[in-house]
């Protein structure tokens, strides 16, 4: 070795384009290329800018709880009450219009119910030190639970004028609202992690909290907000949701958590912590959207829908480790 | 009387370190050989080459003069030769008769497990050792002491010849301590051949019959324990210190930075008070699990202590968390580095910059020009050597990673720098870039504190020394009394020659 006691170490060891190109969301854009090219070859109605425009809304609203949950599983937890906290927010918003509330009131009761449910789950979790996938678990009976008590088999309608907006609204041309939102979410939340010392805090932990707390990160006070975020996004989404149906039953979004989930891991997120990135996310909510709706103008029933993703799934994960040699 | 077990010119050595280098052992029949040596002597090593989980470079192994070799751990089991680890490895959701028999239960014709010759061989062998334990208790719900009589069940339930005995007394009472030396004669009397490894030098007189001296890998001594007296002993240990280079120290020591008074904690540590100066370097020795990490964590907000203060420039303070220690200008690298210290997954430059955060960062948003700037500087400071700031941490050996967690600590501009353990398992050459810069740190007015169960490092670094046992401070060693016997006997407890 002749090198220099003290020669420079360059930042980085590939220029970002390099890291870019080799990336897992670059493989997601090319399988994300395919589905569309695929479902336009095989549908003459999937390439119209109005379908196309429906289509958006089978992955809007699990994409946005999507962000806060790919940051929650970076930092090493999960949060599986989310579909049940829908449930328990619209039965919230279903009982203040009985009450009379106008539409402000009703986003701001979406809201707060949301956050509140999150903080119960971050209480358990953060203070308590339990296991997020026990706590959640419990939580998503609990939520749900509890609306179904409140509704039993009845239903709230009779959502005032103007609240159909969120989820049946066009900001412009044949961009719904919640397109719009979920656009501006993403961006929000890809500057949360990717650029804040908060974003940092999450990675820290979850790969390693020891660590993290040994480096002076207050790792309770972050879970806690990342169970606040989830409870947010759930608020948002149940809004949405309740606002596009124009109803509450107990049984709304079922099965949405599981959904979410798998977005956020064909995103690239480790389910294990420490890696993965919104724009994966963003992807693999547009892949999946996609898929969904191909397979709804083939009149493909909805069982082979799920084996369809659940291969994929499968399929995403598994076939880089193989041709890793692992 | 010919030894049970031989072992002459056993060698082994690791990538930068000659562990041992051709050393001698010999156990006989019916007594205790007490293995005696400082950390890193090579007891430990000498311990996994006798069952089997190291194989020496060179050397032989004979037990009843025949030659032989253990590949596997299970050939050192097979002749015969069982060990008692400092913690073994047991299964609380076991019965005790499970926990003796797992891996090699008895069977009966049918190839399934014999409950009943399980239960009453465990039955047998817990007589034997004088323990009245029922077999079919749940390990968890057994104290400490009766958890270890299973061990020693375990360990004698494969008709074991030679018995070892890994600092057995670690984690035990003083009345379970009392038992173990009843349990040591039981085995005596059964014809054992016992190797009884210990830093305490009153356990040693107690129970050994013979000893043998390791010294930095090599053999120094052996003879019969009633020839030998502690002074011999010690000076056997420690010998003349090894050839190693330390920096140049200015010591130049200012004003009082640290001031710990009456820190005490339930269970670990108790009545500590010291004073830390600006520019110094105080180091604390003591064995393993004398308290010193313990306190250190204390100070660092990872653990709390029941009572005592904290003084800092004469301001008291109070830190209740990591996050608050650091703000107070107090900053711990971590013995464990895998655990504690580094965060592999991550870059070397976001490791460099966690605590670092609010200083690089403008409103919350990262500045990444500023997170290479100053992890640029602090990582070259250290001489790292790395093919980027980008590459992950996991990738440097463990001297590099070394590197970059102080490099981490010091980029938070500390006023106070707890090294804890700073060059265990890394190479020569990255120990002495540590070094340098420890006493390039001291000249800059840093205040440190270096906890190091290396003797010569003790030494070589330190202003001062305080010395550490069962969670409190025996002594304090300046000046001329700052000799390798002096903190042999302060921590071993042995009163200091006349």
């Amino acid at each position: 070795m002749t090198a220099p006691a003290n020669r420079l170490i360059p930042d980085r060891l590939q220029s970002p384009l390099t890291r870019a190109l080799r990336s897992w969301e670059a493989v997601l854009v090319i399988v994300a290329i395919a589905v569309f090219v695929t479902n336009a070859f095989a549908s003459p109605y999937f390439l119209n800018a109005w379908n196309l425009s429906d289509a958006t809304f089978n992955f809007t609203e699990k994409a946005m709880i999507a962000f806060a949950m790919a940051m929650l599983i970076i930092a090493g937890e999960i949060d599986l009450s989310v579909a049940s906290i829908i449930a328990l927010v619209s039965t919230a918003m279903g009982l203040a219009i009985q009450a009379g509330a106008g539409v402000p009131l009703l986003v701001l009761i979406g809201l707060t119910s949301g956050l509140l449910c999150g903080a119960v789950n971050g209480f358990l979790v953060a203070g308590m030190g339990l296991p997020s996938i026990v706590v959640t678990i419990g939580t998503m009976s609990l939520f749900r639970g509890i609306s179904f008590i409140v509704l039993g088999d009845q239903a709230f309608t009779g959502y005032p004028d103007g609240f159909d907006y969120f989820g049946q609204g066009y900001v412009w041309w044949v961009f719904s609202f919640e397109l719009a939102l979920f656009a501006v979410m993403a961006v929000v939340f890809w500057a949360l992690l990717h650029r804040t010392n908060f974003g940092r805090a999450v990675y820290a932990i979850g790969n390693n909290a020891t660590a993290a707390q040994f480096s002076g990160i207050r790792v309770a006070r972050v879970r806690f907000i990342l169970f606040l975020l989830t409870g947010l996004t759930s608020g948002i989404a149940a809004i949405c949701l309740t606002s596009r149906l124009g109803s509450t039953r107990p049984s709304i979004a079922t099965g949405f958590e599981l959904e979410v989930v798998t977005m956020v891991v064909l995103g690239g997120v480790s389910i294990l912590g420490g890696s993965g990135s919104i724009l994966g996310v963003v992807l693999a909510a547009f892949i999946m959207g996609m898929v969904t709706f191909g397979f709804g103008l083939l009149n493909v029933p909805g069982i082979v829908m799920s084996i369809f993703l659940g291969l994929l799934l499968i399929g995403v994960i598994a076939v880089p480790r193989l041709l890793r040699g692992k | 009387m010919n030894p049970v077990l031989s072992l002459r010119g056993i060698s082994k050595s690791f990538p930068g370190v000659k562990a041992l280098q051709g050393v001698q052992l010999d156990l006989f029949a019916g007594q205790v050989t007490a293995l005696i040596g400082e950390n890193g002597a090579g007891k430990s090593t000498i311990v996994k080459v006798l069952t089997g989980i190291y194989q020496p470079d060179a050397g032989t192994i004979t037990i009843d003069s025949t030659p032989i070799r253990f590949a596997t751990a299970q050939d050192a089991a097979r002749a015969g030769v069982t060990a008692i680890h400092q913690e073994t490895v047991l299964f609380d959701e076991l019965s005790v008769a499970e926990n003796i028999w797992l891996g090699h239960a008895p069977r009966t014709r049918f190839g399934l497990i014999d409950r009943r010759a399980m239960r009453d061989g465990a039955k047998r062998l817990l007589t034997s050792i004088g323990a009245t334990l029922d077999p079919d208790l749940r390990l968890g719900d057994l104290g400490i002491a009766s958890k270890h009589l299973v061990a020693i069940a375990r360990a004698l339930s494969t008709d074991a010849r030679v018995v070892i005995l890994d600092e057995p007394t670690a984690a035990l009472s003083h009345k379970e301590i009392h038992e173990l030396y009843d349990l040591v004669e039981t085995l005596k009397a059964q014809g054992k051949a016992i190797l009884f490894i210990s830093h305490k030098f009153d356990e040693v007189f107690r129970i050994a019959d013979r000893y043998t001296v390791f010294r930095d890998g090599q053999f120094v001594g052996e003879g019969a324990m009633a020839d030998a007296t502690e002074g011999q002993l010690v000076q056997m240990m420690v010998g003349r210190s090894v050839d190693q280079i330390f920096p140049p120290r200015s010591h130049n020591i200012g004003d009082p930075v640290l001031t710990v008074a009456g820190y005490s904690h339930p269970t670990e540590f108790a009545d500590i008070n010291f004073t830390l100066h600006k520019g110094e370097i105080l180091g604390f020795y003591g064995l393993v699990g004398a308290g010193r990490s313990e306190v250190m964590q204390a100070l660092f907000g990872i653990t709390k202590p029941s009572k005592g203060a904290v003084r800092i420039d004469g301001q008291v303070r109070v830190i209740r968390s990591t996050h608050e220690a650091i703000a107070a200008g107090i900053v711990y690298v971590p013995e464990d580095r895998g655990r504690q210290g580094a965060i592999r997954g991550l870059p070397i430059f976001q490791n460099v910059t966690l605590p670092s955060l609010t200083r690089t960062s403008r409103s919350g948003f990262l500045r990444l020009a500023e997170e290479f700037r100053l992890s640029r500087d602090y990582t070259q400071r250290l001489d790292l050597r790395a093919s980027a700031l980008d590459q992950e941490l996991g990738l440097l050996s463990g001297g590099n990673q070394q590197k970059v967690v102080i490099a981490k600590w010091l980029a938070t501009k500390p006023r106070v720098i707890i090294l804890d353990e700073p060059t265990k398992g890394i190479d020569i050459g990255s120990k002495a870039a540590v070094h340098d810069f420890m006493a390039e740190l001291a000249a800059e007015g840093l205040a440190v504190i270096m906890v190091s169960s290396e003797i010569p490092e003790v030494l070589g670094m330190s202003d001062r020394v305080i010395v550490m046992r069962e969670g409190r401070i025996i002594d304090e060693v300046t000046g001329s009394r700052m000799t390798p016997e002096t903190l042999v006997r302060a921590a071993a407890g042995i009163a200091e020659a006349a």
